[in-house]
């Protein structure tokens, strides 16, 4: 077995893993019963469907600029994830007590 | 039937059934968001397809500022009552889409498949190339080869905000500005520097590849409405000369650069060559100006910026 | 860049045609004016995906159409905004035109 294949094993094992967090989110965003749930389900996996796959891209491209391409995409998504996350979670919640007090 | 189809496969289907659903989704805000979604997905195939241009010009328009655009009209909008599913239009839809394709593939495709895919036409960019001042040929198209249409373009956005002000007098008072949370804030702090960069990055870098006015626009209008929709920026007054003359900053260039050309002997739009490369970057620097301002106007701007 | 099949270059052309005519039938059918406007922008990634599918039978692609549909892209959300501010304008003169007489126009 070449250095080769042992890159390309590791990185396409580490991009499936990332798929299957990426599916179990989807699952989670179809099946679960309400808005926060469905929330949780939806940036947890994405946090770690996207840290998987942004590894097995940066290991497959082979190249110190390309990894640190893919790591600043990464770090901006991560942020812009939590975010958006934190202000739906926080819109909804809004929403709800207004409805409570009317 | 190949392993290379598969993505495109792939990509259509979604493309497919998230328009499908963008059309008919239950409620009216269902709609907006998979339209957001649908932008996001076109912007996928315009980089499957070798087009890295449209690609950021969509995911800045189609996924960032129609959103953007559309949640405002949702909030002014009372709230739809959730439709039932109706079965009867899904399948007219269907069967309006399955008759239309198979008859286009039926009388154009099938008869001659290599003739529409072949690549029979040379295309006369790539020979006229040097004289141009750029070395993207998107750009050289853009602003040299066919300046006309870009200078029309921007008298379509002038048009349109022209159009925006008119509509003042009808539409009662605007929104309150959106709760202005601690965490919205210094995310927009954060972020609006990042864009601006990006903005000016690709500014720069449309002479040479990938990006240009249009593109850099765009992300800068983005930046302005994210700006101005958490009230750090105060309201762009039309009275303000500064808005006006950003409004008209790249038409005008684009006329004077019109007349000097054509006063000068070349016909009009017709730069000389020695110059071409200069004249090209100021007016796609005041064209991405006049963009960025006038996107922001037409996504964000109210009543307190339009009509003062 | 490596060439694009030409199978593929087929399915993006119907696809196209799919996308046009869905919006067309969507514009024929719904009563809504914001879900019509959305019909009429998929109306246009059709026509727009069309152009970017004919560019790729070149490589590299044809820019004469990469430029002409970066120009649309603009003119179509422009267009989009007005037809939007449109909408809100005429819902709320209709309201204002149902509230009664009691509002005077000040036209």
């Amino acid at each position: 077995m070449t250095p080769g294949t042992l890159v390309d094993i590791l990185s396409w094992t580490l991009m499936a893993a990332g798929i299957c967090f990426y599916l179990t989110g989807a699952l989670g965003l179809l099946r679960f019963s309400d808005f926060y749930c469905r929330l949780h389900a939806v940036t947890k996996t994405d946090t770690l469907g996207l840290g998987f796959l942004a590894l097995g891209l940066a290991i497959a491209s082979g190249s110190l600029r390309a990894a640190c391409y893919i790591f600043l995409i990464y770090l901006i998504a991560m942020a812009s994830a939590a975010v958006n996350g934190q202000l739906l979670a926080r819109y909804k919640l809004e929403q709800e007590q207004s409805q409570d007090d009317s | 039937m190949t392993v290379e189809l598969l993505p495109d496969l792939v990509l259509c289907v979604l493309l497919l059934v998230v328009a499908w659903s963008a059309l008919f989704a239950s409620t009216r805000r269902d709609a907006m968001a998979l339209f957001v979604a649908f932008g996001m997905i076109v912007a996928l195939v315009w980089a499957r397809l070798g087009a890295p241009d449209l690609a950021l010009a969509e995911a800045a328009i189609g996924a960032g500022l129609t959103g953007v655009l559309l949640l405002r009209a949702a909030r002014k909008l009372p709230v739809s009552s959730a439709r039932r599913f109706d079965y009867r239009r899904h399948l007219g839809a269907l069967t309006f889409i399955v008759v239309a394709v198979s008859g286009f593939a039926v009388s154009i495709i099938l008869p001659s498949p290599a003739d529409i895919t072949a690549n029979n036409f040379d295309s006369p960019v790539a020979a006229a190339m040097p004289d141009s001042g750029v070395s993207h040929p998107v750009t050289a198209v853009l602003l040299n080869f066919r300046a006309w249409d870009t200078f029309l373009e921007l008298l379509v956005l002038l048009f349109a905000i022209t159009g925006l002000r008119q509509l003042f007098p009808i539409e009662k008072e605007s929104l309150e500005p959106a709760r202005t949370w601690q965490l919205l804030v210094s995310w927009t702090r954060t972020l609006v520097p990042l864009l601006l960069l990006v903005g000016a990055y690709l500014l720069w870098r449309g002479s040479s590849g990938p990006g240009g006015a249009f593109q850099a626009g765009a992300l800068l209008a983005a930046g302005c409405v994210m700006l101005r929709i958490t009230g750090m920026l105060p309201p762009l007054h039309w009275s303000l000369f500064a808005v006006r003359g950003s409004v008209c900053a790249g038409t005008l260039l684009f006329l004077c650069t019109a007349v000097l050309t054509h006063s000068l002997g070349a016909g009009w739009l017709d730069y000389p060559e020695a110059h071409a490369g200069t004249l090209i970057l100021m007016i796609e620097t005041l064209a991405t100006l006049s963009i960025a301002i006038i996107l922001t106007l037409l996504v964000a701007g109210e009543r307190k910026d339009l009509c003062s | 860049m490596s060439s694009l099949a030409a199978n593929s270059i087929i399915l993006y052309l119907l696809v196209a045609v799919a996308l046009v005519m869905l919006g067309l039938y969507g514009l024929l059918v719904l009563k809504d004016p914001i879900r019509r406007l959305i019909a009429i922008n998929i109306m246009g990634s059709g026509t727009f995906l069309t152009m970017i599918a004919f560019a790729r039978r070149q490589d590299p692609p044809d820019p004469i159409l990469h430029a002409l549909v970066v120009t649309g892209l603009v003119v179509a959300i422009s267009a989009t905004a007005f037809a939007l501010r449109l909408i809100l304008a005429a819902r709320e003169s209709r309201e204002a035109a149902a509230s009664g007489s009691t509002e005077t126009e000040d036209e």
